[in-house]
């Protein structure tokens, strides 16, 4: 194991992707995210790593581009944020479809209008749908680690489904964090070479992105469905191969000072780490107070949730979207939904923060600690923590 | 060969379909309601039929004159609407030319 250096998480997050000997790369530049497109386009441009770098004009081709590539077996990544996100809309949901381990860094960025850069989770959670595999970083380590472990997952043979990568824009992707890399002895020791399933190649033809007549469409959902919620238990057992080699833990929930711990409160990338100064601080003035950490947005680990959950009375989440005019933040509505038909199920309050790059200070988690009983008596399925009224 | 998997555990990963030109055991003849029908003396043999039919499926014969594969022909009718001298014209399926 090497020393820690201080390096910016975008340009960590390249490094690590760099590790993992790629094949091909396609990304268009958009903020938050640019820097880790720029900084493997100088990677591959220097020669350091042997792999292709597709320049492309648009999001909707980077997407298209690493799936051709992908399809004919080579290893691939792009990234993005945002209206970047927004742009490949058309082709996410085909990725998985495909059943194309396609490895993608978001910079989380809250999504227009009005227009904004920074961050929130709006540009991933509009995209929960599409299928691919969703796993969140609290700092730039986790961001560096997961990227490692995102290509074994996604090209797993009980997995081959894509997996984006989260890091909050600007809070994650700018700031100039330790990081410990392993070595590229130690990576291929984690990650081998990948063996695709099928690829094209023009000695045995076959074709892929076929069509789907309604006799079949609803079995191909079906099949897609069995692999995305499968790909759980492959998660945890490549986190567990993770931890024993490089001693970083990972679980889809991840939990701080929970024993004991009446009040839990629960959040989803890097607001954790503010959330813990906030957990020790309450915890020395004796508020039996804990903390959940949401690792693994899709497949949604329902089951861990309710292991986590028992025990407390009160269960405080926050999200960084909001599903207007539905039940509120979207992590909080998979919550409901995990623990409704529990027994001695905790009470659920739930606050919308964090929005548009809105800072989250460790006394907001104080503050949504505190008026939690308030929040509850209030009715609302949910609030929208430090609005101006 | 089966035509649909029985269930979805027989569904390929990815959808991916191995076996090359299978789109020809997949007849989509029986879509048709209308059938394009040749007067082969109007005919001056230009190949725009074969040139613009979607389906692929219009054929020179050895007298160079033109026919559609009625196993594929989808009853689209660009093939009569594309003929310069009126040529070809599409009639109600089950109906005699
Ligand atoms: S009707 Fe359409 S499908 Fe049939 S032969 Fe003419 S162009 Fe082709
Ligand atoms: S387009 Fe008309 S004229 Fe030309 S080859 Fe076909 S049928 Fe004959």
């Amino acid at each position: 194991m090497t020393k820690p250096v201080g390096m910016e998480v975008a340009v960590a997050a390249a490094e690590a992707v760099a590790l993992c000997n790629i094949d091909v790369a396609a990304c268009y530049p958009i903020t938050p995210n640019t820097h880790i497109a720029e900084h493997l386009a100088d990677i591959i441009a220097d020669g350091r790593i042997d792999a292709e770098y597709i320049t492309v004009e648009s999001e909707h081709s980077a997407l298209s581009a690493v799936m051709g590539a992908s399809g004919t077996g080579a290893r691939t990544f792009t990234a993005t944020s945002s209206q970047g996100l927004m742009y490949m809309h058309e082709i996410l949901p085909i990725t998985p479809a495909m059943r194309l381990p396609v490895v993608m860094g978001l910079g989380n960025r809250a999504v227009s209008g009005p227009i904004n850069i920074w961050n929130d989770h709006s540009d991933i959670i509009m995209q929960r749908d599409s299928g691919w595999l969703s796993i969140f970083a609290d700092n730039g380590q986790e961001a560096v680690d997961m990227f490692i472990q995102a290509f074994k997952i996604a090209e797993h043979p009980d997995v081959l489904l894509p997996i984006n990568v989260n890091m909050d824009g600007f809070q994650l992707t700018h700031v100039v964090e330790p990081i410990v890399f392993p070595t590229q002895a130690q990576v291929n020791k984690f990650l081998p070479p990948y063996k695709p399933f099928a690829s094209l190649h023009p000695d045995h033809p076959l074709s892929m992105g076929t069509l789907g007549l309604p006799e079949i469409y609803t079995e191909a959902v079906k099949a897609r469905d069995v692999a995305t919620v499968n790909a759980k238990k492959v998660i945890v057992q490549i986190w567990q191969e993770w931890e024993k080699q490089f001693g970083r833990k990972y679980e889809p929930v991840m939990t701080y000072k929970t024993a004991g711990a009446e009040i839990l409160i629960l959040t989803m990338g890097s607001m954790g780490e503010t959330a813990e100064v906030a957990v020790d601080a309450l915890r020395k003035k004796g508020v039996k107070v804990g903390l959940l950490k949401l690792k693994l947005w899709r497949p949604f680990p329902f089951d861990e949730i309710r292991k986590a959950v028992r025990g407390a009375k009160t269960l405080v989440v926050t999200d960084r979207a909001l599903s207007y005019g539905g039940p509120g933040g979207p992590v909080c509505s998979e919550i409901r939904a995990a623990l409704y038909d529990q027994p001695n199920r905790p009470e659920i309050v739930n606050y919308i923060i964090g929005l548009g790059g809105r800072d989250v200070r460790v006394e907001d988690f104080m503050k949504m600690i505190e008026g939690a009983p308030k929040a509850k008596k209030s009715g609302d399925a949910y609030q929208i923590y430090g609005v101006r009224e | 060969m089966k035509k649909w998997p029985e269930t979805w555990k027989e569904y390929n990963t990815g959808g991916i379909v191995f076996e090359p030109g299978n789109a020809r055991s997949f007849k989509t003849g029986p879509w048709r309601s209308l059938r394009p029908v040749w007067d082969n003396s109007k005919c001056i043999k230009c190949g725009v039929c074969y040139i613009f039919c979607p389906e692929g499926c219009v054929q020179e014969g050895p007298d160079g004159f033109f026919a559609a594969d009625l196993d594929y022909c989808k009853g689209c009718g660009i093939c009569a609407h594309e003929c310069w001298p009126s040529a070809i014209s599409m009639i109600e399926e089950g109906q005699e030319s």
